[in-house]
């Protein structure tokens, strides 16, 4: 059971919620409260777009405990459009081959269950090839 | 008109609209004809042509975070400003624990809201529309969020196997001076009618067969349309639209005729063809795509049904402002576009009719 720590990072994990920084400016995810581009103090938090391009990807056929039902699933680092770059899922790809530059938007997901069946569901941000595109 | 009547309907006090709306439908779609090819059933009169069918990632709490996401979108409104989240479904992922609060974080609500999840059947989404409309209309709040939104079951094998489908529809209730869609108002028809339930740690419904039928869909739906154009002094002829709940393709279309409604008035908002019966979703998805389409004046009738059962009628006018801000989100059409069919072994995984351990 690791409930305290996945509340503790629900904001970030459900919305894509980070920080932005009020001296220069640059979007910061995950939170960290110090700015990694101009070492002052951020706090205050910024909501990103969702919208990014795939970076790099690969094809989990191994999963690590918790995503063994989910296989083959794609991981890729998106590279968000405000500039960080993250580690997510890539989900809704169909038969879509997936590109390295492809277009695509952050939707909200059940990422795996803590334990089993009995314990608590964990959502969080996936990617999904951009809709209409 | 007989004031007696017209005293049933629900009206707020305070005119009170839909400032946002959002649809969600998963991409993936199961065929009629893989479920007949499965149990033996036959190719012709099958009750919709394919249903919808959430991937392994999916439940009713990210359907309605979606759904929610689009009517934020198109009504232009800080999510701090909601003042309360009720998410209607029957298939609400944990026994305990709601998902309205899952779905208010994800979304960036202040903690300052009502939250709680609705059960109704099928009728569970328009319910929370109602307990919305009053919550507004009472001036107790400026702004509530409404969702329907289910990944409904059905036995392996059993009729509903066709139909049980997913998705989600959300609706911000506001005042009505900057509403997309003005209530006039709305009426319920309720009794204890037991055509279909599921008891406590079951996984799958059962249902009354034939006697879901006449005694619960029609005498509810068409009750409570005709109770409501009976006491606004209206008739069909002065809707544009009509959308019934819609557990297969003949029912809403049955229904529709036998209160006067032309096939015209009913096929924007007829989508079980297409994604089956997605239960507490059903009639709002429906609204949703007419809303997708209607002009400014346009008068618009939903009739929901849940069973166990009742009706919720509401009857809606489209304002002036809908065409503007509707192309703020994802259309219902283009989510019924995306789409990815699958065969019935893939639906049994995806399911999770598959016993791992």
């Amino acid at each position: 059971m690791e409930v305290p720590r996945h509340w503790r990072l629900q904001k970030q994990r459900y919305g894509l919620v980070g920080e932005i920084c009020p001296h220069c400016d640059a979007k910061i995810f995950p939170a960290r409260d110090v700015c990694p581009e101009c070492g002052g103090e951020a706090k205050e938090p910024f909501r990103f777009s969702g919208r990014g391009e795939v970076y790099s990807y690969t094809v989990m056929n191994n999963a690590p405990a918790g995503f063994e039902r989910n296989t083959p699933y794609t991981v890729a680092l998106v590279k968000l459009a405000e500039g960080p770059t993250v580690t997510a899922q890539l989900t809704d790809l169909g038969s879509q081959p997936v590109k390295i530059g492809m277009p695509v938007e952050m939707v909200t997901r059940r990422i795996k269950e803590d334990g089993d069946e009995r314990g608590m569901l964990i959502y969080g941000y996936k990617f999904r090839p951009v809709m209409g595109s | 008109m007989n004031p007696e009547s017209n005293s049933l309907l629900l009206k707020p006090n305070r005119p009170v609209g839909i400032v946002g709306y959002g649809a969600y439908v998963p991409q993936y779609r199961l065929p009629a004809t893989e479920v007949a090819r499965m149990w033996g059933g036959s190719d012709e009169g099958l009750p919709i042509k394919e249903k919808s069918v959430p991937g392994l990632d999916e439940d009713t709490v990210t359907m309605s975070i979606e759904a929610a996401r689009n009517a934020l979108a198109r009504s232009a409104l800080d999510p701090r400003k909601l003042r309360a989240v009720w998410v209607g479904s029957e298939s609400h992922p944990y026994a305990v624990k709601p998902s309205s609060t899952i779905v208010a974080e994800a979304i960036g609500t202040a903690p300052n809201i009502q939250a709680a999840d609705m059960e109704f059947a099928c009728k569970a989404g328009t319910e929370a529309m109602v307990m919305a409309i009053a919550l507004v209309g009472s001036g107790m709040g400026d702004y509530a969020l409404a969702v329907g939104a289910d990944t409904a079951q059905g036995k392996p094998g059993d009729a509903l196997e066709y139909t049980a489908a997913a998705g989600a529809a959300a609706f911000i209730l506001g005042p009505a001076e900057e509403s997309l869609v003005e209530i006039i108002s709305t009426y319920s028809f309720v009794t204890d009618t037991p055509d279909f339930w599921r008891r406590a740690y079951q996984h799958y419904p059962e249902h009354g067969q034939r006697f879901t039928g006449e005694p619960a869909y029609f005498k509810h739906v068409s009750t409570a349309a005709k109770t409501m154009m009976e006491a606004s002094g209206t008739t069909a002829a002065d809707y544009a639209y009509a959308v019934f709940h819609q557990p297969n393709t003949k029912f809403p279309q049955r229904v529709a005729k036998q209160l006067g409604f032309s096939a015209e008035q009913i096929k924007t908002g007829l989508l079980a063809p297409m994604i089956g019966n997605t239960y507490a979703a059903a009639s709002p998805i429906g609204l949703t795509a007419v809303l997708d389409e209607a002009k400014a004046g346009d008068r618009i009738l939903v009739v929901s049904y849940g069973s166990g059962a009742g009706s919720d009628a509401l009857d809606l006018r489209v304002t002036d402002r809908l065409e503007k801000y509707r192309s703020l989100a994802t259309s219902t059409a283009q989510y019924i576009a995306r789409r990815v069919e699958i065969d019935y072994a893939t639906y049994v995984r995806y399911r999770g009719k598959i016993a791992m351990r």
